[in-house]
């Protein structure tokens, strides 16, 4: 289906990541968000909040992140497209309700505007140090979706895509961006709205007393209903049958979880979003994602005027990660090199992923700014043998 | 769509209760233990709601976790059991969503008062447009009869092996401050008040407030040695008084003291959407202009 014109400023805007995630929402039919100001987040629930009056959304600042969290399940129950804004102390209080959403199979988005931790950290300067912790960070097997723009025209464009792959499989999507993502200012172009393509959420055609919450008939991601409707579902975040009732017993928790896992995990190939540059002939290969994708760029080009065969593979979806094209690239890779402002996440799944067929070398930045790229190219130039130490 | 409920309900063996098509019954036997007063309020609860004359499809109830946060697993209603603490933001994003609902929070004192307790503040200031009915049996049921911030001073529970030292909420009052529009107390004695407050609850908007005092006989009666439930049902007739209009100050409860019950609060205040909507309508148009772009102010 198609955006609903009046969420669309179609046109050249200059603005920056955190206010192009908020027109990215809007087009994506967001009309619900639930925030609590946090740097380097607040300026798109600012935005959201000035906006929505004209498009008849709802804001509200709750009184903390965990209540922010579960608003926005209460507004998906109800039918609405949904998001909270955080940034990483906020996120680490939003944790159990990931795994609410992820139990209760609620579409909803969380953004993170990743900042330096652990927490209070840097308020003000960059990151990328949330990566595991959305994989993770909620007790008990889930797999969540998580997205990693590197500009505001990707921040506006990838939130829609969030927003559609809630709906599709039901799950929490984070949407990881980082302090310089979310200031950056630069160009951003605003399509017509009916060239926006947005996921309408997939309701249940069937009757009241037929309608089971958690039926699938053999399908992974089972319809959805809304309160109101006369449906009179229950929904717990116990683990629970298809009718939705608690049921504590080992079947039924195996039955659950296989599939609120599976959902994802059997689907992992149609989840991979990924951006590739000469990874043809390429030797070693740079895995990056968010802000450092831009970063690596000026190293990668240094580095091929210095006869090294490099390519890039830019993560944009992170979560699911995708194993099976790293593996791929591991069989005719020499090494690869993982630049991230981080001490050292996404390149455990590159590790994993390369299962000794390839050297991996981490290129760890605890965050405060940007990595160097001499420092990425020095990284490139050990791992294809042309210099003798790096960092 | 209401045929389809009944033609479950007389499924059943033997003619259906009077509440059957209000109540899960596929999920019947419920967990309460043997004396405990949740299953009372449920049952004053459903009579409130056939009564209300409201249409029972656009009724939600959320409860929290704990014994009382059972309630919504039992009520044939859009029903929502949530985390520990958090059925009022759920609540409130439900209701936002959804103004046309009419929403309940179910829920128990440790749960609405200890770990979320800020939600209560915070949705009472707002004035959001909620019941919030609080079973209070003055202890954590679920988890084994620790000590809650509603336990009277000198009770005796798991985790105060020696009588509690803190001072207790004096949850009326609590909801006063914070501006709630109705504030309520009763007991699992009080059945056809009780009735009457929650048919008054639900016909009211803004955020409204009712504590129900309930016996919890496996743990807080056992700790205390007071006997099974009849027992505090019986201390419920002796020492309560009825005390509509009374300041919300003089509210408090001591062990097996004195409970004033009544009516405390009616007020009108607008709701928090009443607000939204009036404060978007009087707003200068340039601050609802979209800015930037090409269909935009600048």
């Amino acid at each position: 289906m198609k955006a609903d014109p009046r969420g669309v400023l179609t046109g050249a805007h200059f603005l920056d990541g955190d206010q192009a995630a908020c027109e990215g929402a809007l087009a994506a039919g967001c009309r619900f968000v639930a925030g609590y100001p946090i740097t380097p987040s607040t300026e798109i629930i600012e935005r959201y909040a000035r906006r929505c009056p004209r498009v008849g959304g709802v804001f509200i600042q709750m009184e903390d992140e965990l209540a922010s969290s579960m608003a926005i399940i209460g507004a998906a129950w109800a039918g609405c497209k949904a998001m909270t804004v955080t940034s990483g102390p906020g996120l680490s209080l939003m944790m159990e309700h990931v795994g609410f959403a992820a139990m209760t199979e609620t579409p909803c988005v969380f953004v993170d505007v990743q900042r330096g931790g652990p927490s209070t950290g840097l308020p003000t300067l960059p990151a990328q140090g949330d990566m595991m912790q959305v994989k993770w960070g909620s007790h008990g097997d889930y797999e969540p979706i998580a997205l990693s723009p590197n500009s505001p025209q990707e921040c506006f464009d990838l939130i829609i895509k969030a927003f559609n792959l809630a709906e599709v499989y039901r799950v929490p999507v984070f949407f990881m961006m980082d302090e310089v993502v979310g200031h950056i200012t630069e160009r951003l172009v605003i399509p017509e709205a009916d060239a926006i393509e947005v996921t309408e959420r997939s309701w249940s055609r069937k009757l009241p007393g037929e309608y089971k919450p958690y039926e699938t008939n053999g399908e992974l991601v089972p319809a959805m209903v809304k309160a109101g409707d006369g449906y009179r579902v229950h929904i717990t975040g116990l683990t629970h049958n298809e009718h939705g009732y608690p049921a504590m017993q080992a079947g039924a928790q195996k039955q659950l979880v296989e599939r609120l896992v599976g959902k994802i995990r059997q689907r992992r190939e149609q989840l991979v979003d990924v951006k590739g540059d000469r990874l043809e002939d390429a030797q070693v290969v740079v895995v990056s994602y968010g802000i450092t994708s831009r970063v690596a760029m000026p190293a990668i080009t240094q580095a091929r005027r210095q006869g090294v065969r490099v390519g890039h593979l830019r993560l944009v979806i992170t979560w699911p990660f995708p194993t099976a094209l790293v593996r791929q690239l591991a069989e005719r890779a020499k090494a690869f090199v993982v630049p991230e402002l981080n001490m050292g996440q996404m390149v455990l799944e590159v590790e994993r992923a390369a299962d000794g067929r390839a050297l991996v070398l981490p290129v760890p930045h605890p965050g405060g700014t940007v990595h160097d790229p001499g420092a990425i190219l020095q990284a490139i130039l050990y791992a294809a043998g042309n210099s003798q130490s790096y960092n | 769509m209401k045929s389809v409920f009944q033609s479950q309900v007389v499924a059943g063996p033997g003619p259906a209760h009077s509440l059957a098509p209000c109540l899960r019954q596929e999920r019947l036997p419920h967990l309460w233990c043997p004396g405990c007063g949740i299953g009372t309020t449920l049952n004053c609860f459903v009579r409130a709601l056939m009564d209300s004359g409201l249409d029972l499809n656009q009724v939600a109830v959320v409860s929290g976790i704990g014994c009382a946060g059972r309630v919504a697993g039992y009520l044939r209603l859009d029903s929502f059991h949530t985390t520990h603490g958090r059925a009022i933001p759920f609540a409130t994003g439900l209701k936002l969503a959804n103004p046309r609902l009419n929403v309940v929070v179910y829920s128990g004192d440790g749960d609405l008062f200890a770990i979320g307790g800020n939600h209560f503040m915070h949705a009472a200031r707002r004035n959001m447009d909620l019941l919030v009915i609080c079973v209070n049996n003055h202890t954590y049921g679920m988890t084994g009869g620790q000590v809650a911030p509603t336990t009277p001073l000198a009770a005796i529970a798991s985790t105060a092996p020696f009588g509690n030292f803190e001072t207790p909420f004096n949850l009326p009052f609590l909801a006063d401050a914070c501006g709630a529009v109705y504030v309520a107390r009763w007991t699992v004695y009080h059945v056809r008040q009780l009735t009457q407050a929650m048919k008054e609850g639900l016909a009211g908007k803004g955020f409204r407030f009712l504590e129900v005092l309930s016996p919890c006989p496996t743990l807080y009666s056992r700790w205390n040695r007071l006997g099974q439930g009849v027992d505090q049902l019986e201390y419920y007739r002796a020492r309560s008084v009825v005390r509509h209009g009374a300041d919300t100050k003089t509210a408090g409860l001591s062990f097996q003291g004195e409970i004033i019950v009544g009516k405390f609060v009616q007020r009108e205040r607008p709701t928090w959407l009443e607000s939204m909507e009036r404060d978007y309508r009087s707003a200068p148009s340039e601050r609802n202009s979209p800015f930037g772009g090409s269909h935009g102010a600048t």
